[in-house]
């Protein structure tokens, strides 16, 4: 039906692109068009630049009028300043000891409940996955008092278990996602398979995860990111500095350093994007395909 | 028909799928107890208590939030995060909006621009933090310097009362990226017919936008202004990065979470903390019904 009306809508719209005043006005928004495009990527491309050029710049240069874009001499040694006198390269060690078994969770954990949300019919499914849905406008601010509580009464306090250990439990999000994908893969898959007698777990298992790798890759990307940018988690739950992820770890060189060593507190600012990037450029289709598949859905 | 009654009557094979799937979703049935409802409860319960940490909780009534109608410093936490909310959520949707119909012209390089846009977005929020704070210098910044360029002195932004909720406002825009994502797959969604067939009926580019586009892709700016309205009353990671954690100058950026967070980690308020929480959730959740109410004239669902 809607294609029929497009065949027919078509030719009527070529016809129209040949005229002379549609040809100037088009390249007017064709010009404007990328005029706008291109100042806003100055916008956002602008901060890279600077926090690159600041973190190779001498202390005397951090605050000079008109301010320097590339330093002389370009000082490579506030990296490894920052790897060094900050103990960077521990941020990053005790941040994947997060990050990795939250990964493995979140990956285990959502797949298992959302396969129970779609591939199963069982009374009340779906009021109870409304449930789900709605827990997700319940602000993390409502529960963090008594969660803190729990966690230190159990002495998790100053530990990584109350960073991880909720993790294994799902989070509507996720789930939401799963479910959206496990439910668009044929029924008649899990029906041949119960025929031969299959038990639930064993579809789930051997027929449905391998063929989800793409959602599960979602998951565990933005998992993984979620662990690594994490601010306020290890900022109430980790006090000793020996414990401190990427993210506490510079924020807090901040207040201790203060401004006179901000180039090298640059240095691992940049050193804790570029994981990050890395995992975009190797996984863009992940990261736009997870994300627009969350937004529109909703 | 009891709750038995209808589990009986269910056949053999229901009951066998009820038991399989609710042992599949087990792990979300006790997150959700153990970390939601549980804790839900514990700090409504809290709110009504004086309790210091260490202690155990004393039942106090009403009088946290009597005295948080008198605190100064939680109405200017108040002020500042509806400031803020106000400013960043429409500007975010605004720009998301605009940025998105751009990048579906049909644009050269659609993947570079995107990543462009994108990928702030996914950066840590503390490195975010520091590099606005360096940029937002007025010593050696290069945001009042690009200001000089074209005649403008440029204000203390952080370092000054008046300018620092537009300086977070500004920097918000930055992470507007992952909304771009979402409002191009949406724009892309639209039946081209639609867009054709205003144009045939002599619709300009405007009209076609307003009466056309939005329209299609209101549900998703409904969903994501909701979830930008929740993340700004939650809003926490920059201000507590770019002023150390005390909402400075003047308390000018102290918001709601910082101050929340100040009274039950600096100060170990626990039961006044969550009576901040919990006007904070019915805020939250008043202004999601109002957006829900509205938006029932509004959003169109396509018939659905």
């Amino acid at each position: 039906m809607a294609s029929q009306t497009s065949a027919v809508a078509l030719p009527h719209a070529g016809q129209h692109r040949h005229s002379a005043r549609y040809q100037t006005l088009h390249g007017a928004t064709e010009a404007m068009k990328y005029t706008v495009l291109l100042l806003f990527s100055a916008f956002f491309i602008l901060p890279w630049v600077w926090m690159v050029s600041t973190s190779l710049k001498n202390p005397q240069e951090l605050v000079v009028w008109p301010p320097i874009w590339i330093p002389n001499p370009i000082r490579w040694d506030n990296y490894v300043q920052a790897i060094g006198q900050a103990e960077f390269s521990r941020f990053v060690v005790n941040t994947l000891k997060i990050a990795i078994p939250s990964v493995i969770g979140a990956v285990l954990a959502n797949s298992l409940v959302a396969y129970g949300f779609s591939r199963i019919r069982w009374p009340g499914r779906d009021a109870v996955f409304a449930l789900v849905l709605a827990t997700m406008i319940l602000p993390g601010f409502v529960t963090f008092i008594p969660l803190y509580v729990i966690f230190h009464r159990l002495g998790w306090v100053n530990t990584y278990a109350p960073l991880v250990i909720p993790v294994y439990f799902a989070s509507p999000f996720f789930v939401f996602l799963l479910r959206q994908f496990f439910m668009g893969l044929p029924i008649e898959l899990s029906d041949a398979a119960k025929v031969d007698g299959a038990s639930e777990l064993a579809i789930f298992w051997q027929i449905i995860l391998p063929l989800a790798k793409p959602a599960l890759a979602v998951v565990a990307l933005f998992q993984f990111i979620h662990s690594w940018n994490d601010y306020f988690g290890p900022l109430i739950y980790l006090n000793d500095k020996a414990l401190y992820t990427v993210s506490l770890g510079i924020a807090n060189m901040r207040t201790t350093y203060g401004f006179m060593n901000f180039a090298w507190i640059m240095a691992a600012t940049v050193m804790s994007v570029v994981p990050i990037i890395v995992l975009f450029f190797f996984a863009q289709r992940t990261f736009i395909e997870g994300i627009a598949l969350t937004g529109l859905k909703g | 028909m009891t709750l038995y009654h209808k589990f009986r009557n269910v056949t053999h094979q229901d009951r066998q799928a009820l038991i399989t799937g609710l042992l599949f979703i087990s792990p979300w049935i006790i997150g959700f107890l153990a970390f939601r409802v549980v804790p839900f409860f514990m700090s409504l319960y809290y709110s009504f208590t004086f309790y210091p940490i260490l202690q155990s909780p004393k039942w106090i009534g009403l009088a946290n939030f009597r005295n948080l109608l008198t605190d100064g410093r939680f109405v200017s936490a108040l002020y500042n995060t509806a400031y803020y909310a106000i400013f960043a959520v429409p500007l975010g949707a605004f720009f998301g909006i605009l940025l998105a119909i751009l990048l579906n012209m049909k644009v050269k390089g659609l993947s570079v621009w995107r990543t462009i846009f994108y990928l702030p977005s996914i950066t840590p929020v503390v490195a975010t933090s520091l590099v606005w704070l360096w940029m937002f210098n007025p010593r050696g910044g290069i945001i009042n310097y690009i200001l000089s360029l074209v005649g403008i002195r440029g204000p203390g932004w952080l370092g000054s009362p008046e300018w620092a909720k537009p300086a977070l406002v500004l920097m918000s825009l930055w992470g507007v990226g992952t909304a771009v994502v979402i409002y191009l797959a949406a724009l892309q969604d639209v039946p081209r017919e639609l867009v054709e067939a205003a144009q045939l009926d002599g619709a300009n580019a405007g009209q076609q936008i307003w009466y056309v586009t939005l329209p299609m892709i209101s549900p998703v700016i409904l969903f994501n202004v909701i979830t930008g309205l929740i993340g700004a009353f939650q809003y926490f990671t920059e201000v507590h990065v770019m002023t150390g954690g005390t909402g400075s100058p003047a308390d000018s950026t102290l918001m709601m979470s910082i101050y929340l967070w100040e009274s039950a980690f600096q100060f170990f308020k626990m039961g006044y903390a969550a009576a901040q929480a919990w006007i904070m959730f019915v805020i939250v959740v008043v202004f999601t019904v109002i957006l829900f109410r509205v938006s029932g004239r509004v959003v169109y669902y396509g018939g659905r």
